[in-house]
């Protein structure tokens, strides 16, 4: 367990979202598309450009740009390199 | 007992749906449709109104008011109100404080819903039970519809639907509104409320649920409690992502989809709007010879039936657009588009849903505007519609190929591979793109500067677009095109003419003096000292000072004054002004301008054109779309100046050169 920035979490990676740091009107938003403490996520691709990339939160499949995923904390199941 | 009450809501009989007569449920009149995003609401809707629904805007927001009889399930008596689609009732959007204050009955002129039809994605119901506690608050009886069971089915999901409607005090119900599933227990549940009848359910107390995280925690408890086994994920959607959103074949894919929308708009969609238009000028034309020779039938053909025309032209377009658009949107594919798109529309300030409606713009700006919908997010919206005329579209192709052909010669470059007037026409695309594109960045460092709104993309499963989703849309579209820019269109269509043929005592005379000699008058035609001393012509003549630096003359500023209606319009003006002028009338209109214009002018004249906003259309749309007069001015003035300005040096820099 180790806490990472989502961005910085490689394709492929599962794991638990710890805490989000945005202002509230977008953590909110996020909030109701799963993004809250405690709940699964898993990696799953990149745009083509390589950002945005698509994460699959509480079985939906979400596209968020790094810059946003970079203030999501997150705990990698396994010990995820920054 | 009770609890046997309880299943016959939970649990219908597989009947058709049975008309409740009518009186029996006389304190019931208004029900509302709530639910989250994409959680199938509106398809619900259509099947429960049919196609006979009324759009409007609230009052004051530019959120969309969608009402109906519930006349498919044989109750007229009632009307469903399409409330939003929101994830919940906490007021950071206006759609949210809409849908608040509607359910509360604190909109004027909606009345207070007597119940609530609450519609959830069954199969992501962990999510989707967020928005329940806060609509059960308001205290209305509500009937929980758990959308989508086809899908919860074929994916392996379960979900207990007694034990949940024992859980949430309210009576549960599976349905699938995309196939008609399970829709019978709505008049069921519509009956029960209205004869107050108890549904057999103990009233449950809530938890009071200020967070998001307490409403989340809250809903992972009760479905936990009620077996919810959420479906798996449908492999095939993954693999098809693998090739769609892949590194290199992804966006040529992406690349080839933009090519074959554009490709079939133009090759179809104009052809279809020439002959649409030609068909309806004749058929004006037919009608006209039928009705008497006097101001009225002018009145009628010249200005009432031109106004339809230009109109019903565009409707060609827009609804290829449109279906284009539909099933992209409903497959699923709009939402990878979007995410391919996006790293390119960052660049100036906009997100990836913008991308769509941008292209749509290089047909028309219309349904471009329109499909600006689909970017939730007010400030981007804003600023898309803001640019989105800008693109070149098809009604500027006329005058761009009269005076390519008029002024620019021939010549062949690159052994014959690229043609000078090929060159200018590009030329025109991309100072429009250019524009637009600087536009977006001053709205995103002015207007824009404290939005700073993240992109947040939900990717659909891929699906089959249903015909009867995609006609409904079309349907819904093309209304709503033709109701509103319809009408504002109609009356800007009457104004211009009203004023090429004022002051009207000229006109009279002339029916009186040829009337008692039978002669084919002339009030009709519109003659050059006609439009020269009319309104318009006077208009012409004023501004002619203004736009002298242009190097445009008095004719083209009534040329200019015309097409405010519709860009392509200056050219049948200008067609008319040179046709009826002694000096010119027997040369053709390109000779004529040749003739009468510099090439700095003529130049000046395409750059105009390239910036101005001289659509009324386009104009109607943005006052709908964004619910205010502000907007559309404000951007008819901007575009303006920028094209003033832009055709001003374009004159000065030619005239110069040459």
């Amino acid at each position: 367990m180790q806490a990472t920035a989502l961005s910085d979490a490689k394709i492929g990676t599962t794991g638990t979202v710890d805490s989000i740091d945005l202002p509230e009107e977008i953590s909110h938003y996020l909030a109701h598309l799963g993004f809250l403490p405690g709940i699964r996520f898993e990696v799953l691709r990149h745009a083509p450009a390589g950002d945005p990339r698509v994460y699959r939160i509480d079985g939906v499949e979400v596209g968020l740009r790094n810059e946003t995923a970079r203030h999501i904390f997150v705990s990698s199941d396994k010990k995820a390199a920054a | 007992m009770s609890c046997h009450e309880a299943t016959a809501v939970l649990d219908p009989p597989e009947v058709d749906l049975t008309p409740v007569p009518p009186g029996t449920a006389p304190k019931l009149r208004t029900v509302a449709l709530i639910g989250p995003p994409n959680c199938g609401k509106s398809t619900l809707f259509n099947r429960l109104t049919g196609l006979r629904q009324k759009t409007a805007n609230y009052p004051g927001v530019t959120v969309d008011h969608h009402s109906g009889r519930m006349k498919a399930i044989g109750r007229n008596d009632l009307t469903l109100i399409d409330l939003p689609g929101i994830y919940s009732l906490s007021t950071y959007s206006e759609d949210a404080r809409v849908a608040v204050d509607v359910l509360t009955g604190k909109m004027p002129g909606v009345p207070k819903p007597d119940c609530v039809l609450l519609v959830l994605d069954s199969t992501h119901l962990n999510r989707q039970l967020m928005l329940a506690a806060p609509v059960f608050s308001i205290g209305l009886p509500t009937l929980v519809l758990l959308n989508m069971s086809d899908q919860l089915d074929s994916h392996g999901g379960k979900i207990d639907t007694l034990a949940l409607a024992k859980e949430l005090g309210h009576p549960v119900a599976l349905i699938s509104a995309a196939h008609g599933k399970g829709l019978d227990v709505i008049p069921d549940f519509l009956y029960r409320a209205g004869a107050r009848l108890d549904d057999g359910l103990r009233p449950v107390q809530l938890p009071i649920l200020q967070s998001a995280a307490s409403c989340r925690s809250w809903a992972t408890q009760v479905t936990s409690r009620t077996n919810y086994q959420s479906p798996q994920a449908s492999l095939w959607s993954r693999r098809l992502d693998s090739v769609l959103l892949h590194r290199v074949i992804g966006p040529l894919i992406f690349l080839a989809v933009v090519f074959a929308v554009f490709q079939v708009v133009f090759t179809i969609g104009q052809p279809l709007s020439e002959g649409l238009g030609d068909v309806l000028t004749n058929l004006g034309a037919h009608v006209a010879n039928l009705l008497p020779d006097n101001w009225l039938r002018a009145l009628l053909r010249d200005g009432l039936w031109n106004g339809v025309q230009s109109v019903l032209v565009f409707l060609p377009q827009i609804l290829l657009l449109f279906l284009f658009i539909g099933i992209l949107e409903d497959s699923g594919y709009l939402a990878r588009a979007a995410l391919i798109a996006d790293r390119v529309m960052r660049a100036i300030g906009l997100n990836g849903k913008a991308f769509i409606p941008l292209l749509s713009a290089y047909a028309c700006a219309v349904p471009a505007i329109m499909a600006t919908r689909t970017i939730e997010n007010k400030r981007e919206r804003l600023a898309t519609i803001l640019i989105a005329p800008f693109m070149t579209c098809s009604a500027r192709l006329p005058i761009y190929t009269l005076i390519i052909a008029a002024f620019i010669p021939n010549r062949m470059f690159l052994g014959h591979l690229i043609g000078l007037r090929a060159m200018v026409m590009l030329g025109l695309y991309f100072i429009g793109f250019m524009a637009a594109l600087v536009t977006a960045r001053l709205l995103n460092s002015r207007v824009m500067k404290a939005a700073n709104a993240p992109f947040i993309l939900e990717l659909p499963q891929y699906r089959w677009p249903t015909v009867q989703s995609l006609g409904l849309r079309l349907y819904d579209r093309g209304k709503l095109f033709l109701k509103k820019a319809g009408t504002i269109i109609l009356a800007c269509t009457l104004i211009v003419w009203v004023l090429s043929v004022v002051p009207v005592h000229v006109t009279h005379q002339q029916v009186a003096a040829t009337a008692t000699t039978a002669a084919t008058t002339t009030t009709s035609v519109v003659t050059f000292s006609d439009l020269g001393n009319s309104a318009v012509g006077h208009l012409g003549h004023f501004i002619e000072p203004v736009i002298r630096p242009l190097g445009f003359n008095w004719k083209i500023g009534i040329g200019l004054l015309s097409s405010i209606v519709a860009r392509e319009v200056i050219v049948g003006t200008l067609g008319t002004l040179y046709g009826v002028d002694p000096a010119t009338h027997s040369e053709g209109l390109q000779t004529a301008l040749r003739h009468d214009m510099t090439l700095g002018g003529a130049i000046a004249l395409v750059v105009f054109f390239a910036f101005a906003m001289q659509c009324t259309s386009t104009l109607a749309v943005v006052r709908r779309e964004t619910n205010s007069w502000k907007w559309p001015i404000l951007q008819f003035s901007y575009m303006t100046v920028v094209a003033y300005t832009a055709a001003l040096l374009t004159n000065i820099v030619i005239t110069h050169l040459f």
